[in-house]
């Protein structure tokens, strides 16, 4: 029961094979089994959980569930939760109990889903292998001595896992697509401003989108259904009317036009992956679709734009752990001074502190127009490298990561390396651009995605393709033996 | 780029992060690598094209002037580490 | 030696919103400590900022009146610095792009000529909080009810050269703001700040010498010490082979005296960067025009009306119009009386003295324009004469409250019947033989008595025109 899709267990619930409460309390005893060795939960909600769990049977009973009512679902720690310790993988938050929701958490707790806990993540979102988290490294479940992934390891971990049927993440350069890849499943970075920040702690605001991680492309589409649209307390939220993302999902495929980029199929991919990737192609074409080669000649060059932006914004962001309101404060300071160096210098773990000189270097007098407004004028051309291929094809599909999960410990000690971990995922960020990642094959007993990219608010479509691609393999169904 | 033990200092002064002198040079170093890593972008003529400071080109949403919140300090103040007569309180600042 | 001064001003104004500039928090001032603070003004994490429509529309208005370029496009940024006050670790403000670009303002001086002064540019941010610095323990309290309340930072290029231009300037601005209602510009509360650029260099110089910025003055009074106090420090230091120092400078009203700021930052830098949180302002030309359209009638044009339309003198013109409640209540005022000339002698002169004699503003005078015009009518209508209306406006000013009744009670109706006048006359020059002998005999001086005398015995209520004309009738009749 618990490995079903959102989709399955709704029906379930809808057929009274069991009840909310029934498969919340079975999520809850999976992770008071599993969680330990996983450590994909920093904390579990348990009592909140069933009481949210009996409201979503009274509310189907009396007839006005949605698809979501009663589907237990994981928030990732940087999304706000009200009462509930809200810790976004760092010391510095360690004893922070959120005074109010996120707006993905609320639109989610008004569908009638149920919270089981708030999942593991790498410190503020920064880190590739979900190794950075003050709480401790999350462990994939298809090889506990592999990272699952990151940013959002832990909420990836855990829907692999089964410790819940779907979980938030959030993607900045690839936190939510490349853990997909790691952990086999399904994972969405919507368009920039489809889904509102609020309530999300803030690693680059230009960068950074809330998104599902679910088994399948259906599950995405109702998970989207319930968190996208406008939000007047983010500025940057877009005004769009409501759009069904499962309207579209069972749309034929033919006549629709794949890029591939011509930078990301080359000698530097592991032939096993290409090998994975072409078969994928191959089962694209039975369904009617076409393919052509695209240029996306500025992608080299996401990286390095995207480790001035980010940093640059998150340098900022993270000005406000200070040790005076919330968060974090450094015993007996001697002085102001001393307060804030050490209260950040104790509350920050390595990556964060490194990340935030980088930004205030790239920002200070003198280097601001070689590094910032450099890469702002890079982050064009790669816009207008999509929006050139957009010219010509309806969506672009690629390699998510290089390579299948690594181990822990094996990128964690060179920054550099770990960066271009996301060199096909930065490049949508720095655009905007809806992508997803969704399993493609499997390596060495170890799952591995592929990604489509469209133009901005592509979504419904990438969902399509995604759900047509699914109905028509089994990838996304295997699951891990934990 | 390659950042001295100055540098480090600076930047860290900047950003209010204290960083252990024995640190300073393992900082410094993988700082300069990523810096290193950036500076691939300096190869690329870009004096015809305009900075991007964000994915979509829109006007501001703007809200109307009204009072939206009410007094809830002593919640707020449950989280804080220090506070006194509903102050937040700091090591003295001086003018 | 002789030496220009060289000063520019930054004047943060308080916008007079309800909410704050990015949350809805209240901006009333004097509450509880942070009670008037959001987790957004917390900044707690997560909180995103949504920029309240009124301050733009503020802020335009303001360009407007000032002739200045209103940015079709303005863009925020944020300024990091670390500091109690400042809960997000940054300011968002505006940089390069701001709402309000290149303006002017005419001020007048005191030779009577008028000094075009030019407005680098006005810009929206955020204020801080406040640190208090009381002591708990050894350490401050933080306050941030103020962290978030708009304010517009108003830059003046350096055209003022004297510390009294300055203050006029800066009257002037007062003055623009209140008509436009935007700001209390309560200086003493903090809602007027300014800061002052003060350099000096050598007559006919065209370097600028080196500044120092004189950090919240708060009053007319004190900008103009602190500023002549700066200058002459500067002369003096330069004089003496010294030099001066580029610093931010505090002014201690107590010792009138300015003194240096150690404990800012040597060399701050504030790595500024476009405010991810927040897209560009895009304003067209129609948002422009219907802010324009709600304009209020501005100083300048009303002082031009006063002349043209009251036949005022430019000055009382000037004096009514500086402020905008004056001139409102004398607009009320002349509308009861119907006499323009008279109603602006008793403002600018009787009612401007007793308000500063008891340090009022116009809006708090304890006479009320309903109350002087009323009396001013009685002037006009000759129910009192002009000597006596001044016991019915102290009586007024005492608190009295009803213009007719004070007359009534006090016995202050002007005598008008020609018969009792006549009767007076004739007493007095009945009583006084010697001095109409002189009057007779061509010393017309004398006639001055004449009226004193039956001003006296009447209790100054006799008709004043009337009383003259029978006196030299009946003194040239005998």
């Amino acid at each position: 029961m618990l490995s079903k899709t959102v989709a399955e267990l709704a029906g379930a619930l809808t057929r009274k094979e069991v009840s909310a409460r029934e498969l919340t309390q079975a999520y809850l005893d999976r992770i008071h089994q599993l969680n330990p060795a996983l450590n994909a939960y920093v904390t579990i909600t348990a009592e909140q959980a069933l009481a949210q769990a009996d409201a979503a049977d009274a509310r189907r009973a009396q007839g006005n569930a949605g698809p979501l009512t009663g589907i237990p679902i994981a928030h990732k720690d940087i999304f706000c939760t009200r009462g509930v310790l809200t810790a976004c993988g760092s010391h510095m938050l360690h004893n922070f109990i959120a005074p109010y929701d996120a707006c993905v958490v609320e639109r989610l707790e008004q569908a009638g889903a149920i919270m089981l806990g708030k999942t593991n993540m790498d410190e503020f979102a920064m880190g590739s292998s979900n190794e950075t988290s003050w709480f401790g490294p999350v462990r994939n479940p298809w090889d506990q001595a592999r990272v699952p992934g990151g940013s959002s390891g832990g909420s990836a971990a855990a829907v692999a896992a089964s410790l819940c049927a779907m979980a938030t993440g959030t993607d900045t350069g690839g936190s939510i697509r490349q853990p997909a890849s790691f952990c086999g499943l399904t994972g969405l970075k919507p368009t920039y401003g489809r889904v509102s920040r609020w309530g999300m702690i803030a690693f680059a605001s230009s960068l950074d989108q809330a998104g599902p991680l679910t088994h399948s492309a259906e599950d995405a589409a109702l998970m989207m259904n319930a968190i996208a649209g406008t939000d007047l307390r983010d500025s940057t939220c877009l005004e769009l009317p409501f759009e069904d993302f499962t309207a579209q999902l069972n749309q034929p495929l033919s006549g629709l036009r794949i890029g591939l980029p011509r930078e990301h199929f080359t000698k530097d991919l592991n032939p096993a992956v290409q090998a994975i990737l072409q078969e994928a192609i191959r089962q694209l074409e039975l369904l009617g679709a076409t393919f052509k080669e695209v240029t996306l000649p500025n992608n080299y060059l996401s990286v390095p734009a995207y480790y001035v932006i980010a940093p640059a914004e998150a340098s900022a962001n993270l000005s406000r752990f200070d040790g005076v309101r919330f968060g974090y404060r450094c015993a007996n300071p001697a002085n102001l001074d001393d307060l804030y160096k050490r209260s950040r210098g104790e509350g920050f773990g390595d990556e964060v502190k490194r990340r935030i000189m980088v930004g205030t270097y790239a920002l200070s007098a003198g280097y601001y127009d070689a590094y910032y407004i450099k890469a702002q004028k890079i982050r064009r051309l790669i816009k207008q490298d999509f929006d050139l291929a957009f010219n010509e094809v309806d969506l672009i599909l690629g390699p998510t990561s290089p390579h299948t999960a690594f181990k822990l410990g094996e990128k964690v000690s060179d920054p550099v390396t770990m960066y271009l971990e996301d060199i096909y995922t930065i490049a949508v960020n720095l655009a905007g651009l809806p992508g997803m990642s969704l399993p493609a094959g499997m390596l060495n007993g170890l799952p591995i995605g592929m990604q489509l990219v469209g133009p901005s608010l592509s979504e419904s479509r990438l969902l399509n393709v995604a759900h047509q691609f699914q109905k028509n393999t089994d990838w996304h169904t295997q699951r891990p033996e934990v | 780029m390659a950042l001295d033990k100055n540098d480090v200092e600076k930047i860290a002064h900047l950003a209010r992060l204290q960083i252990n002198d024995t640190d300073i040079t393992e900082v410094a170093q993988r700082i300069s690598n990523i810096l290193g890593m950036i500076d691939q972008m300096q190869s690329v003529d870009t004096s015809a094209v305009s900075a991007m400071a964000h994915p979509f080109d829109a006007g501001q949403r703007l809200r109307a002037d009204q009072v939206t919140e009410r007094n809830q300090r002593d919640y707020y103040q449950t989280i804080a580490p220090a506070t006194q007569d509903g102050l937040y309180l700091v090591p003295r600042v001086i003018e | 030696m002789s030496w220009e001064t060289v000063i520019g001003l930054e004047v943060h104004v308080q916008l007079a919103t309800n909410s704050k500039l990015f949350s809805g928090s209240a901006t009333a001032f004097g509450a509880e400590p942070n009670t008037q603070a959001s987790i957004y003004d917390l900044a707690l994490p997560g909180t995103l900022p949504v920029m309240n429509e009124e301050v733009l529309r503020m802020a335009v208005s303001f360009g407007l009146a000032v002739d200045a370029e209103i940015g079709k496009r303005s863009v925020f940024d944020r300024k990091n610095y670390f500091y109690p006050d400042l809960p997000k670790g940054y300011q968002i403000t505006q940089l390069e792009f701001p709402t309000v670009g290149r303006g002017s303002l005419k001020i007048q001086l005191e030779n009577g000529s008028e000094k075009t002064i030019g407005i680098t540019r006005a810009h929206i941010e955020e204020d801080a909080g406040k640190s208090l610095h009381e002591d708990f323990q050894g350490m401050s309290g933080i306050d941030l009810n103020r962290a978030g309340t708009p304010l517009l930072e108003i830059v003046s290029d350096p055209d003022l050269r004297n510390a009294k231009e300055a203050v006029a300037y800066l009257k002037k601005l007062h003055s623009i703001i209140l008509y436009l209602g935007i700001s209390d510009g309560n200086m003493s509360q903090g809602s007027m700040r300014c800061d002052a650029n003060v350099s000096v260099r050598k007559k006919g110089a065209t370097e600028f010498g080196t500044r120092t910025e004189i950090k919240n003055v708060n009053s007319f009074k004190f900008v103009e010490k602190a500023i002549n106090y700066e200058v002459q420090r500067q002369i003096e230091l330069i004089e003496d082979g010294g030099r001066v120092v580029q610093e931010t400078r505090l002014y201690d009203s107590d010792k009138d005296e300015t003194r240096s700021m150690r404990s800012k930052e040597v060399a701050n830098d504030y790595r500024y960067f476009p405010e991810p949180d927040l897209l560009p302002v895009i304003i067209d030309d129609e948002y422009i025009a219907a802010v324009r359209a709600t304009l209020p009638e501005l100083p300048a044009a009303r002082c031009a009306r006063f002349v043209s339309g009251y036949a005022l003198s430019a000055y009382d013109a000037d004096v009514l119009t500086s402020d905008r409640a004056m001139a409102d209540y004398f607009e009320a005022v002349v509308t009861l009386c119907g006499d323009a000339k008279l109603s602006a002698n008793w403002v600018t002169v009787d009612l401007l003295g007793l308000l500063n004699k008891s340090d009022l503003s116009i809006s708090e005078s304890p006479i009320k324009p309903e109350q002087l015009g009323t009396m001013i009518a009685r002037i006009k209508d000759n129910t009192i004469s002009g000597k006596l209306a001044k016991t019915v406006f102290e009586a007024l000013a005492d608190g009295e409250t009803n213009v007719d009744q004070i007359i009534e009670s006090r016995g202050l109706k002007q005598v008008t019947d020609s018969g009792a006048i006549e009767k007076l006359v004739d007493d007095v020059i009945a009583a006084n033989p010697d001095q109409v002998a002189q009057y007779r005999a061509g010393k017309d001086a004398v006639f001055g008595f004449f009226v004193g005398q039956a001003m006296k015995i009447s209790k100054g209520k006799a008709n004043p025109a009337q009383l003259n004309e029978l006196l030299r009738n009946k003194l040239k009749a005998d």
